[in-house]
């Protein structure tokens, strides 16, 4: 018998927030163990939760941006259970009336190469609530420590319908999603500072079947490879399963990255009993419909839907748009240089190419990746460097070498073609002079030119380039020899 | 300067005014109170003289600079163990917090401070608040300073005996069930609990928190007038604190209303298990409102019957998870058998808390678990709402209602101890102004042939204080009662 996999995935993303979920205990990755707590995060005697509004705006956000209705009130429930990271033993989360309901993601499967864009489809959200983090227990030889640091940090958890069926889809799915919450602000989701933490549900069944197989739970991925790798072993361990005739037992399973294999935590006999029920210390929170208007307002256009843009209406090509619109940054740098000098093609071109480029590069010496608001480049220093080219002040040639000069130096294209005398040279009588120098010196290119071979003018113009130190204005020599050779 | 430890607040605050005394001299008094009384009654579980005396010293210096706050400036008053003071003991009565000194003050502390009061003395209750009759401290049991053989009340008896022995100005207690108006009741004194939501319950360590609210004992209802006038209020700490609304200014309002008004008495609250002599008490109270004009309205209040199983379902859930923090990782009692994280918090969880706590853990552990949420902790919910609902028609026609406190006077040691049941039942006229979350009064009525104080329950409209207290203190200024002291 044929199986086709079923996967749901449930995303926990770590909200950017100045302050916890429940107080204004500050919250920043890497600082020292137990230092960003106070008596309401350690859950202190007689202390209360106290709700962070801004968390509650940002997850409104995040489900506007992923296609959720916004609920007219949510609510917040206790989860109850023991466990020593936890500082009250019950989590704040929202179990019966979550903020976000529904919702859809557009994914963009991977193409045949990365040169050509793949298939896009939709998967279905279930729900976005918001919950807080606990704190983080490492384990030592002989002791067990926590640090309750991450303790109360807002997490919207976004969890999405049985609706995809491979590891390729939801490796699409999650650089799809994170995308869309990187450019929505809403999180980092730096997949290795925790803030972005993944649930995988696979079940199998036989291929044309409606009805879903017995599922089982992977916990806590925490990176994309992570993911492929887990979903793909765990379909492979329950074909084989089901293909000796047995059946798979519910349960939550832990991927293990050393081995590359998983194993049991608990089954469904021993699954925990939460006890959940609405929070006395908390009130319900009625969202303003106004105040989600605004948010709404507020979303960027979708990466997607922007890489369809640049492709539709500025003719850009699928390698340039999907390097362009990953990247909201990158994408915005772009489009405020076209206010300068409305050339999409030869702009994207030295963003995509040589500025990212240069960017690597600085992050290989470098110590952290560089990001183009670090750098001294502005919109304005790409689109004056193209509008001179076009302008034929300088050749793309030179172009290149004033490109590298501005990334380092952060002056102004012009103003190093000035200083450097780096003008394309435009006075016809030196050029026509060294045009009849090179047609004298090589009259095989010329011959080959003669008989249609148009490339063979290249091995004229090196010379002639050679002698300006490539000043030349291209189009004028270009001119001048095909003139001369007729001539001639 | 003789009895000072007598005297009311208001009494005090004048002579304080007109400098026939001074804040030292008065907490000096109460101090010598304690030192020569609290050996028979034990109501203090700790006391820190020192610190007093400084905040006395303070007071005085104050008012020196002419810089005095109001009535509470250099008022000593004593205060419930289960109220967070920063630097002092922090223990609920339990061996569970042996060792733990709160880092921060109350909010209801904070506006005592504010209002110039000194901060005295940790009152002894039921352990975590749970009990009627202070049998269930950890560290000692109370006497009522009437008859030291009795019981006085709970959960806080502490508060109430060292009122009814002079061992303080005033104190502040907590009411969950009737845990401020019972003890009241039985050692003869004024015990108010407020609408839920006008007092912050930040900083009060968490038994059932829609149900809890602090609350003041006092000599006369103009002192717990004071109280409340100097801890009312929104808090940013306490989502579920609420602005007041209509009448505070409650000493005021003691002055300017007069009545006559419309009295509702519940047939419901007069039957079965209720001590002969009390019933013969209220019953002369309520004629003394008729002989002053007063209109008395016989009303129904027809779910008051489960206002007892309901509470215990309600309450005993939210216990369970409230009382979860307490595991034996951060802050409280550290079992020395605890080998892992299981057993670290079954061992320490099972020394650290006494039996009626562990009955009540285990009773609300059972009706939040899946498959009995429905039928109890729903249904429980939804029965609270007839309770609220029986009240409010009730208040269509009447401006307060009167009940007993109390069904008996305060009972021996020991005599209910073994039967919880019985025990809950002393909370029968209190609890469902709790589960409607009402404001609710007891004042002396009288005592029983063997001289054991008996209380009359006043109860107000929510937010319907100002009423309230007027309708108690018109009884009060009428009677004697509250001017009568035990002898010790």
């Amino acid at each position: 018998m044929q199986y086709e996999a079923v996967i749901g995935l449930e995303i926990h993303v770590q909200i950017k927030t100045r302050t916890k979920m429940f107080t204004a205990a500050p919250y920043e990755y890497g600082a020292a163990p137990n230092t960003l707590t106070d008596a309401v995060v350690l859950g202190l005697p007689g202390t209360l939760p106290v709700l962070n509004h801004t968390a509650i705006e940002k997850c409104a956000k995040l489900g506007l941006m992923l296609g959720c209705e916004i609920a007219e009130v949510c609510k917040w429930d206790r989860k109850n259970y023991f466990y020593p990271d936890s500082p009250k033993n019950y989590q704040l989360t929202q179990n019966e009336e979550p903020l976000c309901i529904g919702g859809k993601v557009e994914i963009e499967l991977p193409g045949p190469s990365r040169n050509v864009e793949g298939e896009h489809r939709w998967v279905a959200l279930n729900r976005i609530h918001l919950e807080e983090d606990p704190g983080k227990l490492t384990h030592e030889a002989f002791e067990t420590v926590i640090d309750f640091n991450r303790a109360g940090v807002p997490l919207a958890e976004i969890v999405t319908e049985p609706d995809m069926s491979s590891s390729a889809e939801a490796v699409a799915f999650l650089n799809c999603l994170r995308n869309m919450i990187v450019y929505a602000g809403i999180s980092d989701c730096d997949m290795e500072k925790g803030q972005m933490r993944c649930d995988a549900n696979v079940s199998l069944r036989p291929v044309g079947s409606d009805k879903l197989g017995t599922r089982t739970e992977m916990k806590n991925l925490n990176s994309i490879s992570n993911v492929k790798a887990a979903i793909e072993y765990e379909i492979e361990r329950q074909t084989e399963i089901l293909e000796e005739g047995g059946s798979i037992t519910q349960e939550t399973r832990r991927w293990d990255v050393e081995s590359g294999t998983s194993f049991s935590l608990r089954s469904k006999e021993e699954a925990h009993d939460y006890r959940y029920f609405p929070d006395p210390d908390l009130m319900p929170v009625q969202m303003d419909r106004a105040r989600v208007a605004e948010l709404e307002a507020e979303l960027p256009e979708r990466p997607l839907d922007k890489q369809r843009r640049y492709q539709e209406e500025l003719g850009l090509p699928f390698t340039i748009t999907s390097v362009l619109c990953v990247d909201r940054e990158l994408s915005e740098f772009f489009e405020e240089a076209l206010k300068t000098h409305n050339a999409p093609k030869q702009i994207a071109n030295y963003i995509t190419n040589d500025l990212l480029r240069e960017l690597s590069a600085v992050s290989e010496h470098g110590e952290s990746a560089h990001s183009v608001s670090q750098s001294k480049l502005t919109p304005a220093h790409i689109a004056t460097l193209a509008k001179i080219i076009d302008e034929g002040v300088i050749s793309k040639q030179i172009g290149k070498e004033v490109f590298t000069e501005m990334f380092q130096t952060g002056e102004m294209p012009d103003a190093i073609v000035e200083k450097k005398g780096l003008k394309q040279s435009n006075d016809t009588g030196e050029i026509e002079a060294l045009c009849r120098e090179a047609i004298a010196g090589n009259a095989k290119a010329v011959g080959q030119f003669k008989d249609g071979n148009e490339k063979a003018l290249n091995a004229l113009k090196g010379p002639v380039m050679k002698a300006t130190k490539g000043k030349a204005n291209p189009a004028m020599l270009d001119q001048l020899l095909k003139k001369l050779i007729d001539e001639g | 300067m003789s009895d000072l430890h007598f005297k009311t607040i208001s009494e005090l605050a004048a002579m304080l005014a007109a400098g026939e005394t001074t804040s030292v001299e008065i907490t000096q008094a109460v101090i010598d109170r304690t030192a020569a009384v609290d050996a028979q009654v034990k109501a203090f579980l700790s006391t820190d003289t020192e610190d007093a005396l400084a905040q006395a010293k303070a007071s005085d210096e104050r008012r020196a600079a002419g810089k005095a706050l109001g009535p509470l400036d250099g008022i000593p008053i004593g205060i419930k163990d289960t109220l967070a003071v920063k630097d002092q003991p922090l223990r609920c009565a339990s061996k569970m917090l042996e060792n733990y000194v709160s880092p921060y003050d109350a909010t209801c502390i904070v506006k005592l401070r504010e209002a110039g009061a000194v901060i005295w003395g940790r009152l002894n209750m039921d352990e975590f608040a749970m009990g009627s009759s202070t049998e269930n401290s950890a560290y000692q049991t109370t006497a009522n300073p009437w008859d030291l053989e009795t019981i006085p009340g709970g959960s806080s008896g502490g508060s109430a005996a060292a009122m009814a022995a002079g061992e303080a100005i005033a104190t502040l207690g907590t009411d969950t069930g009737g845990s401020i108006r019972q003890p009241a009741a039985l050692c003869g004194v004024v015990g108010m609990k407020p609408t839920y939501g006008l007092i912050s319950r930040y900083g009060l360590v968490a038994f059932a928190s829609s149900l809890d609210q602090v609350g003041p004992f006092a000599r006369t209802v103009e002192d717990a007038a004071i109280l409340m006038e100097a801890m009312l209020g929104k808090d940013d700490l306490d989502s579920t604190s609420i602005a007041p609304q209509g009448e505070t200014n409650y000493s005021e309002a003691l002055k300017t209303k007069k009545g006559p008004w419309k009295l509702g008495v519940p047939q419901e609250f007069f039957g079965e298990g209720i001590d002969p002599e009390v019933k013969a008490n209220i019953e002369k109270a309520i004629d003394w409102y008729k002989s002053q004009g007063c209109e008395i309205v016989d009303i129904s209040l027809p779910h008051s019957e489960l206002a007892v199983p309901v509470y215990y379902i309600v309450a005993t859930a939210e216990a369970s998870s409230n009382l979860a923090r307490f595991d034996g990782v951060r802050y409280s009692h550290r079992s020395e058998e605890a080998k892992d994280a299981m057993t670290l918090f079954t061992k320490s969880r099972g020394e650290g808390f006494g039996d009626e706590v562990k009955r009540r853990i285990i009773l609300g552990t059972y009706v939040l678990s899946s498959g009995y949420y429905d039928a109890y902790y729903l249904r429980a919910q939804k029965v609270r709402r007839l309770i609220l609902g029986d009240f409010e028609k009730a208040f269509e026609q009447v401006d307060a209602i009167l009940t007993p406190t109390s069904p008996t006077p305060a009972f021996k040691r020991g005599e209910r101890a073994d039967d919880p049941l019985a025990m809950y039942l002393s909370d029968v006229y209190t609890i469902s102004v709790n589960l409607a979350g009402l404001p609710a009064i007891s004042v002396p009525s009288g005592f029983t042939e063997s001289g054991l104080p008996i209380g009359l329950q006043v109860i107000g409209k929510a937010f319907g204080e100002a009423d309230m207290f007027a309708v108690a203190n018109a009884f009060e200024k009428a009677h004697d009662y509250a001017q009568q002291t035990p002898t010790l």
